[in-house]
């Protein structure tokens, strides 16, 4: 761990955005803008089933009547949705086996982001399902998943191969008339992620996702669904790093996760768009939807978040714990930087009897940027000896970036207990000069300040994606001070 | 190794350090003594770069180079360690990990390749040895929730750690008991070589009974009224600081 935290604290000395670079892949892309007849060309493109465009056209229908929110405490300039590019794939379709066959510039851009889409990470007992753009491109260990009786692929796979169960979960956690981005992604997503983890299985490998945008205004639409049986137990990551880009890009994703009576799933995420340059010029907008249900009794679902990128993250990756005892769990890192705009949080909705829920979330906000925790905790009438405990710390580093936090509590139950503490910090001098002193540069002793002041948080993220968050966290907080 | 000449200190226009001169060569140990409030935790910051400060005159010079042209990193690269008196806590960071980042940057500086993970736990446990600081201390996170005498033992394994060529310790042995006082004066006297040196803040004579100062200085209203050899220090600890000051009001006329 220390051996990482310094190579992180080494690599801090430049300054620009380290992933900021563009993979030249040839492009396959529908034209600008969104009527129904693009929704048809994705589907169509992707050879999909007659229930998936049936299921995109009434989102789209639906979309078309929504306007977008305006709530969050954000502000942007109003996207133009007819001049997004909403489908583009690697013309080279791929279909590989193993690694030999994947384009080597596209492993080439993998190796400058660090990530070890290689023998190093199968060695460390990880499958990797790249996403690149819309299109799945690369996917190992999927043989021993296979003897499980495991099904982790791309969404698009999925609907060729497993149409059945794409159908029956599809939409059912957060249906596409949640909100003005669930209905825009459920009518244009490209591709995504389906994992699914039969009765009693427990997933013997991390799974992991890596997301990200690389084609110029292609708008980023993902989805993932993640089905636990009963009694299985999965661990799943994902994460993402962009280029440089001098547009704002949309990102607006959808994750639905289910879990079954006694089943287990913990989701971590590193999030890392390009957030814009200092002015906040450029930088990806991030508007997702995340939600999970523990559908069973004794379930459990933890989130697991580190978002250090995007100039807009709109964010509330939610559970709702309909079966008796079941355990809902959100821990957070959020930072933002220069000008740099987060309203992040989660809901916890306690439906079942003697269900506990933890929210752990801290923010970290640098330069001139904004950081709004928001959070609602609800106690449904039947959810008797309903738990609830929230801690949200800010930790400011500079004096002209803000911190903000909304809790809502909303309790239908008189058993319930529930319980929010707060804190706002600031990065002390003596702190600062302590380092200094120790001939830690100011970079380097705030990037080991704030990865002090987020273990609690990073310390339930699986060990290699620890260390990359690590590297986030110090990366992004370059020049946040003063 | 380290001349100070002249130095005049001030904080939001209060000054503190008044025209203070100090000359620290390789291998000497220098104790510095004086009432509450004299200037000398303010000396000891000034020297290690603390921004805090404003220096309205005067030099330094350390190991030949204008000490105002380093940054306190440069400084601390160069082998100027500060014990501190109020050592602070860094919640969630290890002291291993600190150690590490502090000893690979210092080693980057200096050219050399950073040590391994192997390396360094094998100098940790030699220091460890050394100033005879109990295993765990290193895991936990640097000086959160230490008791008063555990962060004073943390500043001396950091120092052993760090191999200064100049030390200061900021009254680190306040609020020790004897044996911890033993295990700091024996840590210093251990690290202690022809090429490098120490100055050690302090109110008691006690301290110096273990670690034997070369020159022992007064400093009184921000400059050093009288400075001698370590009996000055016992003569201090009998008589107090008014007949220092006297005679210094005399020879300076108030
Ligand atoms: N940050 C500061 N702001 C204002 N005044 C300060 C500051 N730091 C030090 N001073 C003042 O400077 C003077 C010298 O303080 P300093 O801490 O150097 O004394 P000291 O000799 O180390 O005392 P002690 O023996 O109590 O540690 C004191 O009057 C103190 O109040
Ligand atoms: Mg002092």
């Amino acid at each position: 761990m220390s051996d990482k935290n310094n190579q992180i604290l080494e690599e801090i000395g430049g300054s620009d955005y380290k992933y900021g670079f563009y993979t030249d892949i040839e492009m396959d892309q529908a034209p600008p803008g969104l009527t129904e007849d693009t929704v048809r060309f994705i589907s169509a493109k992707k050879n999909e089933p007659d229930f998936m465009l049936a299921f995109r056209l009434r989102a789209f229908r639906h979309w078309k009547t929504l306007k977008e929110p305006d709530w969050a405490h954000v502000e942007y300039p109003p996207i133009n949705y007819q001049d997004l590019i909403y489908y583009s794939a690697p013309r080279k379709r791929p279909k590989y086996d193993s690694l030999d066959e994947v384009d080597p510039e596209l492993l080439e851009t993998f190796e400058k982001l660090g990530i070890p889409l290689d023998e190093q990470k199968m060695l460390a007992g990880v499958a990797v399902d790249a996403v690149m753009d819309s299109v799945s491109v690369g996917s190992t260990f999927k043989k021993t998943l296979a003897e499980h009786g495991i099904i982790f692929c791309s969404f698009s796979e999925a609907l060729q191969k497993h149409p059945g169960l794409i159908k029956k979960h599809m939409g059912t956690v957060v249906p596409y008339t949640d909100n003005y981005f669930a209905a825009l992604n459920s009518a244009v997503f490209s591709d995504g992620s389906f994992a699914y983890i039969p009765k009693g299985v427990k997933c013997p490998l991390e799974l992991s996702t890596y997301f990200r945008i690389n084609a110029a205004k292609t708008g980023q639409f993902e989805r993932t669904l993640i089905v636990a049986e009963e009694g299985s137990y999965v661990s799943y990551m994902e994460g993402c790093t962009a280029p440089i880009r001098d547009e704002n890009q949309l990102h607006a994703a959808i994750v639905e996760i289910i879990a079954h009576k006694d089943a287990e799933v913990k989701y971590s995420t590193v999030q890392n768009w390009w957030p814009g340059d200092k002015e906040g010029k450029g930088g990806v907008y991030n508007f997702v939807t995340k939600r999970g249900i523990c559908e069973g009794d004794n379930a459990k679902i933890s989130w697991t978040q580190v978002e250090t990128g995007s100039a807009i993250t709109w964010k509330y990756p939610s559970l709702i714990l309909k079966g008796n005892n079941s355990t809902g769990e959100f821990y957070s890192v959020a930072v933002t930087n220069n000008r740099q705009q987060a309203d992040t949080g989660t809901k916890m909705i306690h439906l079942g009897k003697n269900t506990k829920s933890t929210i752990i979330s801290k923010g970290i906000s640098g330069g001139r940027s904004n950081n709004s925790y928001r959070g609602l905790v609800k106690t449904g009438r039947k959810a008797e000896n309903a738990r609830n405990f929230s801690q949200c710390d800010s930790l400011l580093l500079g004096d002209q970036c803000g911190a903000h936090t909304f809790p809502y509590i909303d309790v239908g139950n008189r058993s319930s207990i529930v319980e929010h503490e707060a804190t706002t910090s600031k990065i002390s001098e003596d702190q600062l000069f302590y380092c200094l002193q120790r001939g830690i540069d100011m970079e380097g002793a705030i990037g080991l300040i704030v990865n002090g002041y987020a273990k609690e948080v990073l310390s339930k993220l699986p060990m290699e994606f620890a260390v990359e968050a690590q590297k986030l966290l110090s990366v992004n907080l370059e020049g946040s001070v003063g | 190794m380290l001349t100070i000449k002249d130095l005049t200190v001030s904080i939001h226009g209060k000054t503190i350090l008044k025209g203070l001169n100090l000359d620290v060569k390789e291998g000497e140990v220098h104790a510095i003594m004086g009432p509450n409030g004299s200037g000398k935790s303010t000396l000891a910051s000034v020297i290690a770069g603390r921004d805090l400060f404003d220096v309205d005159k005067g030099e330094i010079t350390y190991m030949g180079r204008n000490i105002f042209d380093m940054p306190a990193e440069t400084r601390a690269r160069e082998g100027l360690f500060l014990g501190f008196q109020y050592p602070v806590e860094i919640p969630g960071v290890s002291i291993a990990n600190f150690m590490r980042t502090a000893i690979n940057e210092k080693r980057k500086h200096l050219g050399l390749d950073p040590l391994t993970g192997a390396e360094f736990l094998r100098v940790m446990e030699e220091k460890k040895k050394m100033v005879d600081i109990q295993s765990k201390l290193a895991s936990r996170s640097v000086n959160e929730g230490f008791s008063g005498g555990e962060k004073k033992k943390n500043e001396i394994f950091q120092m052993a750690m760090l191999e200064p060529r100049l030390a200061i310790l900021d009254e680190t042995d306040s609020g020790l008991d004897i044996d911890a006082l033993k295990v700091v004066a024996n840590g210093v006297n251990k690290l202690r070589r022809k090429d490098n040196a120490t100055i050690v803040i302090t109110h008691y004579q006690r301290l110096l009974d273990y670690i034997i100062p070369d020159f022992v200085h007064v400093l009184y209203d921000g400059s050093i009224i009288k400075s001698g050899g370590k009996e000055l220090a016992v003569e201090l600890e009998e008589k107090g600081y008014d007949w220092v000051k006297k005679e210094a009001g005399a020879g300076n006329a108030a």
